[in-house]
């Protein structure tokens, strides 16, 4: 039975892989959106299996954190987001989507290589699943530098934070409760200030690409 | 005496810091001129009373240790009081005492608000320097030392409005941080790897030959940027000047002594072995240092500036003491290294009260007349006779006139070069003559820049402007300024104690003491080794100085009075004689500038002889700066504009920057 569970878990965790490389080449901000909120729900379930079959009963308070802020408030304070900025155009990539998919590729191949040996090391039921959650963690941030727009750069900041969080129940069943609501509420107020940072930028420049943003730089 | 026994000095002088502490808050909450000068600055001198009265039972007493539960966790604060932090704080609040009361009078014409910000930096100030003294592991002193950095740099940048002041308060704090990073890497070498930091295991830790002389480089730049040893001495001339009075005299009298503890700490408590190149070093940087400020000094024309040259000069001393000490002691000459030691010791005492008498002496100077340019003052003994008189005192103690107490330190530091027996390196024999005359040169100049300092400002009359309505001090002033001179009489008249309440100092440091045999003949006479050699008696002499002067009056007044004619002078050929043709800063230092022109870089614009309205100015610069500091400067320059095209203001190369260093240490680590 626990080899099922096993199986289930890392079913998760590549579902939440492919909903990465799936935001790595999504070009609409609804969708990306959407995705991200996908990612949560699979993030949720998968901890609470984890919960289930470790008898880690913190992970279930863990489970439940996600699925509150990453599937519920943070996807409705995004969309609430767009909306008000009326930012519901395609997404410009710096770099063309098959180059980001083939970079996505190489850093999942270094993801795994370097998580071999911790996943040897490692005595949790997931353990296998840490490459994934490195991986996950390489991509969003890759993700991250490829956009232009300010909005898919938070959803691939708040993603990094997904795959981080997978790391952490996938090779030592989670991190202590405190620092995970103390990551909750970083996540949370980040995401508030900066949907403070879109409205003053568009004010700023008229626009949320990001470009505007070597006015900056001093000369 | 009950209370006594169950006090350890340790906690009364925590008490003191903790009380100094209080008041910081209570001037900073209070803002009120009249509460602050009245009540705080006096209270505040009332603790370093207790300070020094706490030090000076602890001074031979055994070591107290302490453990303060602040700090970090797992990381708490150890103090601990010997005799050599004891020493240091006995300074510290003995001459602290001196400069609150004066600015108790001081600051009554200060703002509420500004002032309240400045008894809060002092206090603290205060408190961060007695901290120094105890701490007893390298994260409390660090803690300390940055807290005294940062706390005397606001106090320099009291008039931040003015562009040269915040100039001034910048290249502090900058020589100050590159010196503090060098301490802390003198501590990082010193744990030896153990990764603990207190004191304690520094002590037990051995270390080679090359580490130690690491530790002991790094130490001597850390605490000489501190110290204003040269070629670390350029921030001493800007930040002094800058500097409300009363704060130059605490960092010129207190906080450079902080920089001497740390180098005699780190030598000989911290440090197992030492070597004799290191004393070597140690004179010839002093001695290099000492001419250095003395030279600086008789040339310059901002009597502030000219002081903070001189405590350049006195520092050089105090430093040659120190290389003495630590040549004396590798080669077991431990009779003349505790001579040296104690004659170091003895210097920075008399440096404090000195040099706070007269840093103090030219804030009255420029309260009552608002102009620090020797050029323009003159004459000021006849409004401020007071003033006149005690920074006579001041002057005469730092010229090293006996029987005041500049001549004893100075004198036993060349004690200690004429009595030195034959050590075994024929170089350094033929050195420590030479560096013996060189000493005797500085104190000499010394002598001249205080006739040129004294002389300017109270004597002849006033070169430009007249300052008949410059008011004498008021009493806090006076109260202040008398107590620093007093100090400096009684430092000068009864050497023997003092040397006595040194004699723990150096038994902890090098093992052997000198009071037995000053006292030998009595405490009349100080007597460094053998009476045969040389001794020396300041009340006999100040009998018969006082003697001569009385019995000179008297002839005079028998001899020469009534037949003093008044008539018309023959005026040399200028018939209308003004104030502006007595001999100015300028023209007292030419000689000397004359004769080490070299050093300087002067710039000179002369008049022609037929230019209606002559301009004279001379300029003479440093030229350390020019020549290491300014490179220095345009290289880091050019170094972070390669830095700076890293920005691009792009946040995705910005990403990129931290994705590849993370995949690079993921790549590292595994």
């Amino acid at each position: 039975m626990e080899n099922f569970y096993g199986q289930l878990i890392n079913l998760f965790a590549a579902l939440l892989l492919l909903i990465a490389f799936g935001m790595l080449s999504q070009r609409r901000v609804l969708s990306l959106i959407n995705l991200f909120a996908m990612q949560g729900l699979v993030l949720s379930v998968s901890t609470m299996f984890v919960a289930y079959t470790s008898h880690q009963h913190h992970l279930y308070y863990s489970a439940a954190l996600t699925l509150v802020l990453k599937v519920l408030i943070l996807p409705w304070i995004l969309h609430r987001l767009i909306r008000k900025l009326n930012v519901k155009w395609d997404v410009e990539t710096l770099i063309n989507i098959p180059t980001t998919m083939l970079v996505g590729i190489a850093l999942v191949v270094f993801a795994f290589n370097l998580a071999a040996p911790i996943s040897l090391m490692a005595g949790t039921i997931t353990k296998s699943s840490l490459g994934i959650a490195m991986a996950s963690v390489l991509l969003s941030f890759l993700m991250m530098i490829t956009r232009s727009k300010a909005v898919p750069q938070v959803i691939g900041f708040l993603a990094m934070e997904n795959g981080l969080f997978f790391a952490a129940t996938s090779a030592t069943y989670g991190m202590p409760m405190v620092v995970e609501l103390g990551i909750a509420l970083d996540v949370l107020v980040g995401m508030f200030i900066l949907g403070i940072f879109f409205f003053q930028i568009r004010e700023t420049f008229d626009s949320l690409d990001l470009k505007h943003m070597e006015k900056l730089k001093e000369d | 005496m009950i209370f006594v026994s169950t006090l350890l000095p340790i906690d009364v002088a925590l008490g003191v810091i903790v009380y100094w502490l209080l008041l910081a808050f209570a001037g900073l909450l209070l803002q009120n001129t009249r509460t602050i000068t009245r009540v705080i600055f006096p209270a505040g001198a009332a603790g370093a009373l207790v300070l020094a009265a706490a030090a000076l039972s602890g001074l031979g007493g055994p070591a107290n240790v302490a453990v303060l539960p602040l700090g970090l966790p797992d990381l708490p604060f150890h103090l601990r009081m010997d005799s050599l932090s004891a020493f240091f704080m006995l300074l510290l609040g003995a001459a602290s005492i001196g400069i609150s009361l004066y600015s108790a009078g001081y600051f009554r014409d200060y703002e509420g608000n500004e002032l309240g910000l400045l008894c809060f930096e002092y206090h603290i100030f205060l408190a961060a320097m007695a901290l120094v003294f105890l701490a007893d592991d390298a994260y409390l002193f660090m803690v300390a030392w940055e807290a005294m950095a940062l706390s005397s740099y606001f106090l320099v940048t009291t008039d931040h409005v003015v562009p040269e002041i915040r100039r001034a308060g910048f290249l502090y704090l900058l020589i100050a941080h590159v010196g503090a990073i060098a301490i802390l890497m003198c501590f990082g070498v010193m744990q030896g790897g153990h990764g603990d930091y207190t004191f304690a295991t520094m002590r037990n830790a051995h270390l080679n030959e090359l580490w130690a002389s690491v530790t002991f480089l790094l130490a001597l730049f850390g605490f000489g940027a501190k110290a204003g040893i040269v070629p670390l001495h350029v921030w001493l001339p800007e930040a002094h000047p800058a500097a409300p009075s009363p704060v130059s005299a605490m960092m010129s009298g207190i906080m450079l002594k902080t920089a001497i503890y740390g180098i005699l700490r780190v030598t000989f408590d911290l440090i197992d072995v030492q070597l004799w190149w290191w004393g070597v070093l140690a004179l010839t940087l002093g001695l290099i240092t000492a001419l250095f400020g003395v030279i600086f000094a008789a040339v310059q024309t901002d009597m502030k500036r000219l002081l903070a040259y001189s405590s350049i000069e006195n520092i050089g001393i105090i430093l040659v003491g120190i290389g003495l000490a630590i040549t004396f002691h590798v080669f077991r000459k431990d009779a003349v290294a505790a001579l040296a030691l104690t004659a170091t010791l003895y210097h920075a005492l008399n440096h404090a009260f000195m040099k706070g008498l007269l840093f103090l002496g030219t804030g009255s100077v420029l309260h009552a007349t608002g102009e620090r340019k020797l050029g323009k003052l003159g004459g000021l003994i006849h409004p401020m006779p007071k003033l006149a008189l005690l920074v006579l005192v001041g002057a005469l103690a730092i010229a090293g006139l006996p029987p005041l107490n500049g001549f004893v330190s100075e004198w036993l530091i060349l004690q200690a070069f004429l009595l030195s027996p034959g050590l075994p390196h024929s170089y350094l024999n033929m050195l420590i003559p030479i560096a013996a005359a060189a000493l005797v040169l500085a104190s000499a100049l010394a002598g001249y820049v205080m006739v040129k300092f004294y002389g300017v400002i109270f004597l002849g009359q006033p070169r430009e402007g007249k300052f008949e309505d410059a008011h004498d001090i008021g009493i806090w002033e006076r109260i202040g300024l008398g107590w620093l001179a007093l100090g400096c009489i009684l430092l000068g008249v009864f050497p023997v104690f003092v040397i006595l309440l040194i004699d723990p100092v150096t038994q902890l440091m090098v093992g052997h003491t000198l009071g037995g045999s000053a006292a030998q003949t009595g405490w009349l006479w100080l007597t460094p080794l053998e009476p045969g050699r040389a001794s020396y008696s300041p009340l006999i002499l100040f009998l018969i100085v006082i003697v001569g002067v009385i019995f000179t009056m008297l002839a005079v007044k028998k001899f020469y009075h009534g037949r003093l004619r008044h008539g018309p002078a023959w005026d040399c050929g200028f018939p209308e004689q003004t104030a502006r043709m007595q001999d100015t800063a300028e023209g007292f230092g030419q000689p000397i500038r004359q004769i080490f022109e070299p050093f300087f870089g002067v710039t000179r614009i002369v008049p022609t002889p037929f230019d209606k309205h002559p301009h004279y100015r001379g300029e003479s610069r440093d030229r350390i700066w020019d020549y290491a500091y300014l490179p220095i400067a345009s290289v880091t320059e050019k170094l972070s504009a390669l830095i700076g095209r890293l920005q691009h203001g792009r946040i995705h190369i910005y990403l990129l920057y931290s994705f590849l260093t993370l995949l690079a240490l993921l790549a590292f680590v595994r």
